[in-house]
């Protein structure tokens, strides 16, 4: 019999019962879509990473202030204040001492309310050079970006993140127009393009949200803000010195930058007491994140190789049904000729046209992974928005991606899931004595 | 005796010589066939007879290739087939054999022309015009306006007409019944014989296992076992009421 006629007598048989039919095929199912589904979030979330990372740029090496831990911190508390972070020094020490630094950009951050008339945002003022948009992959959408000129004029210039120039001039034109940050005004010169948010991966402080930056030069935040920091906290006041927030280094090649990073390291530990910095290289997070995906990827294969193993017992178990029910057919048909082989050819064509039926519908399913992420993100979003503010950044923007391999894989192991767990049933099938077949009631 | 068989040999289709077939139940020898020799012709319309426990269901098995005995030979088509091994004792069946069962078993998933067909799936190689053949056989059996009827849409009278048209798709040297008219109510009963005594005529081979003595007059040969054993053999006319 060709594997047409056999697949429609496979067909006709599994429709005796119909809801058994439908129960395994449901089974192997679900095992496809789950091995589709995941494999796409898996691919989603570490490409969303990958590429967070690789923004952060592969030959840079950053360096970041961190508040020590009281402990560590003899001053906590005490009103003079506590001095911590990096130096301008720090900066210095790196460019004439690590000399495989190509360029270093040095930058100062400070949260402060940026007023336009009656509007307000909650902005972060960086402060930084020319080359901060730059090393940040940062385009001017409007006017012009900062320069060596307003660096050493000390101006009071600032470009704007698209998202709060959108806010503070809803319909004017902002450049040339002035803002107010703090007690001081600056002219807008630019406005920044959208960029998406950087990687934050495993914990690090890489992370950054650029929708609410404003860039005014390095020398003017020193002059106009300086390195004081006074913050009231429960009614004390809290008095901190930060020189810079961040220093961000590209090396010269790839290669140099696991020693690039260990010079540095080594270099920060000798001049500083405790631990009040961080060093993020983006070259050693992509490594790791890439790690994470392969565990995480072997992960998702033992998961759906578990989902597939219930879905192909539940197979079993329906064809031993159906062979114990059909003894006489299987009698029937020794009796007009057909040979072991021959039956369990037809029970094995019979779990692979069930399994088989599954896992087409398992791709299919699979194949609505990107939509149902999608509505269902929209259905928290408009329907628990209390829920939705609370979820990390990763779970706003994951996009899942359906990766070919994982739909080619799931189908063939669904249809091989089939093949394995039929073999027994049609076996105990073919092994009936015809005899004894024929007089079964 | 042994003239007829000297003058039939061209003319034999089937024959057993000397075979007994031995069970073992519970660890106690049962001798179900104690020697039985037999020879069927072509053109035979044989009734085996025999109270319960007398061999006759498992003669008609061997006949069937659906058992091998435990001794002695069984010629099929000039062929020794004792010893054969599984799958050609299959492709015997499908090839030599016709079956009609008590209880029709047909396929309840297939139509009336599908379950004719079945036989015909496993020969090798297949057969071009296998659906027209099993159309007009049918039509033969007298089941032309039911082609597409599934089995639980038929009458048992209309089933084990199905099973005789499926008996003769492979045009089998033998067809072998297991009690045809079991199942069926008197006139039913004889509407079937007349369709088999009109294939015997048509020059087939019939072997019927029965313990109904009105059928089995219908026959030109009736063989009565007893405990294993050939008790007698006569021609329809001697055991006419």
């Amino acid at each position: 019999m060709n594997p047409i006629h056999q697949i429609g007598l496979g067909i006709r048989s599994l429709m005796l019962h119909k809801l058994r039919s439908s129960l395994a095929v449901l089974g192997i199912l679900i095992g496809v879509t789950a091995v589709i589904w995941l494999v796409a979030m898996g691919e989603g979330v570490s490409h969303q990473a990958q590429e967070q990372i690789k923004n952060l740029g592969a030959t840079s090496i950053i360096v970041q202030t961190v508040k020590p831990s009281d402990e560590a911190n003899p001053n906590a508390g005490s009103r003079s204040g506590i001095s911590y972070g990096l130096l301008r020094e720090d900066y210095n020490r790196l460019i004439s001492n690590v000399p495989t630094i190509t360029k270093a950009v040095p930058m100062r951050e400070i949260t402060r309310e940026v007023r336009r008339d009656q509007a307000a945002v909650s902005g972060q003022v960086i402060g930084c050079t020319p080359e901060y948009f730059d090393i940040n992959r940062m385009h001017i959408a409007q006017g012009r970006s900062l320069t060596d000129s307003d660096m050493r004029d000390l101006d009071n210039v600032v470009v704007l993140a698209h998202e709060v120039a959108a806010k503070l001039f809803p319909i004017l034109e902002p450049i040339g127009r002035s803002v107010q940050i703090g007690v001081e005004f600056y002219v807008v010169i630019g406005v920044a393009s959208p960029r998406t948010a950087s990687a934050a991966i495993g914990g690090s402080f890489a992370g950054r949200q650029y929708d609410r930056d404003v860039y005014i030069p390095l020398s003017t935040f020193r002059r106009r803000i300086g390195d004081q920091v006074i913050t009231i906290r429960g009614g004390t006041f809290q008095n901190e010195t930060i020189e810079l927030n961040q220093i961000t280094t590209v090396v010269d090649s790839i290669d140099s930058v696991d020693a690039s990073a260990d010079v540095i390291r080594e270099l920060l530990r000798r001049y500083h007491k405790t631990i009040d910095y961080a060093i993020v290289v983006p070259k050693e997070l992509l490594e790791q994140a890439e790690t994470m995906q392969m565990m995480f990827n072997l992960l998702l294969l033992i998961i759906a190789g578990i989902s597939l193993l219930v879905g192909g017992i539940g197979i079993m178990n329906i064809m031993l049904a159906t062979v114990t029910e059909r003894t006489r057919e299987i009698g029937i048909r020794r009796a007009l000729g057909a040979t072991k082989r021959e039956i369990i050819q037809q029970f094995l064509w019979e779990t692979v046209v069930l399994s088989g039926i599954g896992g087409l519908l398992g791709v299919v399913i699979g194949f609505l992974c990107g939509p149902t992420v999608k509505a269902v993100r929209s259905g928290i979003e408009t329907f628990f928005p209390e829920v939705w503010s609370t979820l990390p950044p990763t779970i706003h923007a994951l996009e899942p991606r359906l990766a070919p391999w994982s739909i080619v894989a799931a189908f063939c192991i669904s249809v091989g899931v089939g093949v394995v767990f039929g073999i027994y049933p049609a076996q105990r099938a073919a092994n009936m004595d015809p005899i004894q077949a024929l007089r079964h009631e | 005796m042994n003239d007829v068989t000297y003058d039939a040999v061209s003319e034999m289709v089937a024959s057993v010589r000397e075979v007994t077939k031995v069970y073992r139940i519970g660890g106690e020898d049962v001798r179900a066939l104690a020697g039985v020799s037999i020879d069927f012709f072509h053109g035979d319309f044989v009734a085996i007879m025999g109270t319960s426990g007398s061999g006759k269901s498992t003669l008609l098995n061997l006949l069937g290739c659906l058992d091998r005995p435990t001794t002695g030979q069984y010629f099929l088509g000039g062929r020794d087939i004792a010893t054969l091994d599984d799958e050609s004792l299959s492709r015997v069946r499908g090839r030599y054999l016709g079956f009609v069962f008590q209880s029709y078993n047909l396929i309840q998933q297939l139509s009336v022309v599908e379950n004719i067909m079945v036989p015909l799936a496993y020969q090798r190689p297949q057969r071009p015009g296998a659906r027209d053949l099993c159309v007009r056989l049918a039509e033969l059996v007298g089941l032309s306006g039911r082609l597409g009827h599934r089995p639980n849409q038929l009458s048992g009278g209309q089933q084990q007409r199905v099973a005789i048209a499926r008996a003769l798709v492979n045009n089998p040297h033998v067809i072998l019944a297991d009690e045809p008219t079991g199942n069926l109510d008197t006139a039913t009963s004889m509407e079937i014989m007349d369709l088999l005594d009109a294939l015997n005529r048509a020059g087939r081979t019939i072997v019927m296992v029965t313990h109904e003595p009105d059928i089995a007059a219908r026959c030109k040969k009736v063989i009565s076992l007893r405990d294993g054993r050939v008790e007698s053999v006569r021609h329809a006319s001697e055991c006419a009421p």
